[in-house]
C-alpha cells in the first residue's frame, strides 16, 4: 500500500463529500429555517444533470452548462415551493415526506418521458480534463481537483452569507423564531422562497458538476439525497458546518473504507474471503458511523435541538 | 358515509371473493395481483402500527420486508442446493416449510427491529425519517455486496415452499394463506388497539409528557410498537418472496419503503383497513395505469400529492365515519 494510492484515495473522498456537501448544504438549511423535509432534493440534483448534459449537448460550452443547471434547479425549485412546498410548512413531517415522495416519482418519471431511458453523458472540458502533477510526483485529474475547489468555495461563500450578510442574519433569525422575525416586517414568504432557490440551485450545480464524472440518468438524485441526510444526521440539522464535516467524514470514510478494509481483512483472512467481507462492510461503514455518532450525540455533532 | 366497520367487512370479504371467483373461472393471473395485494396490506398493516399508532415515520420498512424475504430466500435455496446453512460442530439445514420460514423471518425481523429501533428512537421526528431511511439502504448496498446469495442478482428460489396438508402451488391456495395471515394480523391489530398497552402507546403518541407523568417510559411503549411492527413486515416479505420465488436487493430499496408508505396513506393513516384499501388501490392502479402508460408514476404522483393536500383521511376517510373505537 504506497503513500501515492493513500493520497489519491483521500482526495477522492474529498471530492465525494465536497459534492456531498453541495447537497448537504442546501438540505440542511431548508429544514432548519422552513422546518421541511424534503426528499425531491435528489430530483433537483437530477434536473440540474439533464440539463447540464442536454446545454452542453446543444452549446459545447461546460460553462453555460453549468448556468443553465443552477438556473433550471432554482425555477424547478421555485416552482414547486410555489405550488406545493409552501402548503407543507405547518404540515407534520409525514405528509412532507408523502408530498416530496410524490414528487419524486413525478420528476423521475417525467424526466424519463423527455429524455427517454438511456443515459446521457457529459464530457469533461477539455482544459480541464488532463491529469495533474502534485508535489511528490502524484498524478491526479485536474477536473476533480477543480470540484474540491468549488465546494470549498461554495462553502466558504456560504459561510459568509450566513455569518456577516442582511440576508444571512435573516436566515438566522428565521432558524431562531419564525414568528418574530415575521412580525419584525421581513416577508417570510420570500425569504423561504429564496432560501428554497439557493438550496435548489446548489443541488442542480452539484448535480451538473457530478453528472460529468458519472452517467447521468434517472434515480440519480436518490443515492446522494439517502447519503445528503446520513452527513445531516451526523453533523447536526441546520448547521451549515456540521453539513461540511459531515460530508467530508462520509466522503472519506465510504472512499477509504471501499480500499482498505478488504486490505486489512487480508491481513488475517484468505484474499477471496477478504475481499468479499471487506466489500461488505465497506458498504456499510457510514451508516456505522452514523450509529455511532447518534450513540453519542443523538443530534449530530454540531446540531443544537432535536426537531 | 357509513360506518368503518361495515366498510372493513366490505373490503375484506370482497379480497376474498375475487380470486375465489377467479379460481373457479381459471383466471390465475387476477389471483396473483389479489395475492400480491394481500402482501402489500400485510406489510403495510406492520407499517401502520408504527406509523398510525406510535407516531413514528419509519421510512426503512423495506429493511423488515427485505429481512423477510432474504430469510426465506437464504433458508430453501440452502434446502434446494442440499447444503447446510452453518456447518461444522453444530450442522443447521435449510428447510422449505413455511411455517418454520414464517417463525425465523418474524424472529430475525423481530431482533433487527429492535437494534434499528432502540438507535433510531434516540432521536424523533425528521432524524428518526432519515435515520430508518439510511438504515434501509446500508442493508440494500450489504446485499448487493453480499455475494453468497447472489448479490444484486437475487437469489432463485424453482419451487413455491410447502405448508402441511396444503398443496401451495395451487395459486388460490397460497392466496388463502396470505389471506389468512392478514385477517389474523388485522384482528391482532384491532384487539391490540384496545389494550392497555395500545391505549398507551396511543397516549404516547399525542402526549408523551403525560404518559411519563403517570409512570410510564413512552419510549419503551414506542420500541415494543416498533419491534411488533418491524415483525409483521417482516412476515410479509417472506410471504412476497414466496409469492415471486426471488429475491433480490430490490427489496430493501427505499422505493419499498415509499411504497409502503403510501398504501398506508393511500386508504388512511390508523384506520384499521386503511393499509389494506391502500395496498388494493395501488395494486390496481399499477395494473390498470400501467396498462394504459408507461408512464404510470406520474399519475401515482399527482393523485398521492392530491391526496396529501386535499383529502387526509386517505380512501378510508373518504367513504367512512371515523369509528367509536379509535381516537
Amino acid at each position: 500500500m504506497s503513500t501515492i494510492l493513500i493520497i489519491e484515495q483521500v482526495l477522492n473522498g474529498l471530492q465525494f463529500g465536497v459534492m456531498l456537501f453541495l447537497m448537504a448544504a442546501g438540505l440542511t438549511l431548508i429544514f432548519g429555517v422552513m422546518g421541511l423535509i424534503n426528499l425531491a432534493h435528489g430530483s433537483l440534483y437530477m434536473i440540474g444533470a439533464f440539463v447540464a448534459a442536454a446545454v452542453a449537448g446543444l452549446t459545447g460550452s461546460f460553462l453555460l452548462a453549468i448556468a443553465a443547471a443552477m438556473a433550471a434547479a432554482a425555477v424547478a425549485g421555485v416552482l414547486v415551493e410555489m405550488l406545493v412546498i409552501r402548503r407543507l410548512y405547518a404540515a407534520d413531517h409525514l405528509d412532507q415526506v408523502l408530498a416530496t415522495f410524490a414528487l419524486i416519482l413525478i420528476f423521475s418519471e417525467g424526466t424519463r418521458w423527455v429524455f427517454g431511458s438511456f443515459p446521457l453523458f457529459l464530457d469533461i472540458p477539455s482544459e480541464i480534463s488532463g491529469p495533474v502533477t502534485l508535489p511528490g510526483g502524484i498524478e491526479y485529474p485536474l477536473y476533480r481537483l477543480v470540484l474540491i475547489g468549488i465546494g470549498l468555495a461554495v462553502a466558504a461563500t456560504l459561510g459568509w452569507l450566513i455569518t456577516k450578510t442582511r440576508i444571512g442574519i435573516r436566515i438566522r433569525a428565521g432558524e431562531n423564531d419564525r414568528e418574530m422575525i415575521a412580525a419584525l416586517g421581513v416577508d417570510i414568504s420570500k425569504l423561504y422562497t429564496a432560501i428554497f432557490a439557493l438550496g435548489a440551485a446548489l443541488a442542480g450545480l452539484a448535480g451538473a458538476l457530478v453528472g460529468a464524472i458519472q452517467s447521468v440518468q434517472v434515480g440519480m438524485g436518490e443515492p446522494v439525497l439517502i447519503l445528503a441526510f446520513v452527513v445531516i444526521v451526523i453533523g447536526g440539522i441546520g448547521s451549515i458546518k456540521g453539513a461540511l464535516i459531515g460530508s467530508i467524514l462520509v466522503g472519506l470514510t465510504d472512499t477509504l473504507g471501499g480500499i482498505f478494509l478488504p486490505e486489512l481483512f487480508k491481513l488475517f483472512m484468505a484474499p477471496a474471503a477478504a475481499q468479499s467481507a471487506g466489500a461488505s462492510l465497506a458498504s456499510m461503514a457510514i451508516y456505522i458511523l452514523m450509529g455511532a455518532v447518534l450513540i453519542w450525540r443523538p443530534t449530530g455533532l454540531f446540531g443544537a435541538r432535536a426537531a | 358515509m357509513i360506518p368503518e366497520k361495515l366498510l372493513n367487512l366490505v373490503v375484506l370479504a370482497l379480497l376474498l371473493a375475487v380470486p375465489y371467483w377467479a379460481s373457479l373461472n381459471d383466471a390465475p393471473f387476477t389471483i396473483t395481483l389479489a395475492t400480491r395485494a394481500t402482501i402489500f396490506a400485510l406489510a403495510a398493516v406492520g407499517l401502520n402500527i408504527a406509523l398510525g399508532m406510535g407516531g413514528m415515520v419509519s421510512l426503512g420498512h423495506a429493511l423488515f420486508f427485505g429481512i423477510g424475504g432474504y430469510t426465506m430466500g437464504i433458508l430453501a435455496f440452502h434446502a434446494q442446493s442440499f447444503t447446510p446453512l452453518i456447518d461444522g460442530p453444530m450442522v443447521i439445514e435449510g428447510t422449505k416449510s413455511m411455517p418454520v420460514i414464517w417463525a425465523v423471518a418474524m424472529g430475525v425481523s423481530a431482533l433487527a427491529a429492535l437494534v434499528i429501533g432502540a438507535l433510531s428512537l434516540r432521536t424523533a421526528g425528521v432524524y428518526f425519517i432519515m435515520i430508518t431511511l439510511a438504515f434501509g439502504q446500508m442493508l440494500f448496498f450489504f446485499t448487493i455486496s453480499w455475494s453468497s446469495y447472489g448479490g444484486e442478482d437475487g437469489l432463485s428460489i424453482f419451487l413455491r415452499n410447502e405448508f402441511p396438508g396444503l398443496d401451495t402451488l395451487v395459486p388460490f391456495n397460497f392466496f388463502a394463506l396470505c389471506y389468512g395471515l392478514l385477517v389474523l394480523v388485522i384482528l391482532f391489530n384491532a384487539r391490540f388497539a384496545r389494550s392497555p398497552f395500545g391505549l398507551a402507546l396511543n397516549a404516547a403518541r399525542q402526549s408523551p409528557d403525560r404518559v411519563r407523568a403517570v409512570g410510564l417510559n413512552p419510549q419503551r411503549l414506542k420500541l415494543v410498537a416498533f419491534v411488533i411492527s418491524g415483525t409483521i413486515t417482516g412476515l410479509a416479505g417472506a410471504l412476497f418472496a414466496d409469492l415471486n420465488r426471488f429475491v433480490s436487493p430490490t427489496m430493501f430499496s427505499w422505493q419499498t419503503s415509499g411504497e409502503i408508505m403510501v398504501f398506508v396513506i393511500l386508504g388512511g393513516v390508523a384506520r384499521l383497513c386503511g393499509p389494506v384499501v391502500g395496498a388494493v388501490a395501488f395494486v390496481m392502479l399499477e395494473h390498470f395505469l400501467g396498462g394504459l402508460s408507461e408512464f404510470w408514476h406520474i399519475y401515482l404522483g399527482l393523485l398521492l400529492l392530491l391526496i396529501v393536500l386535499f383529502a387526509r383521511g386517505g380512501l378510508v376517510g373518504l367513504v367512512a365515519r371515523r369509528g367509536a373505537a379509535h381516537d
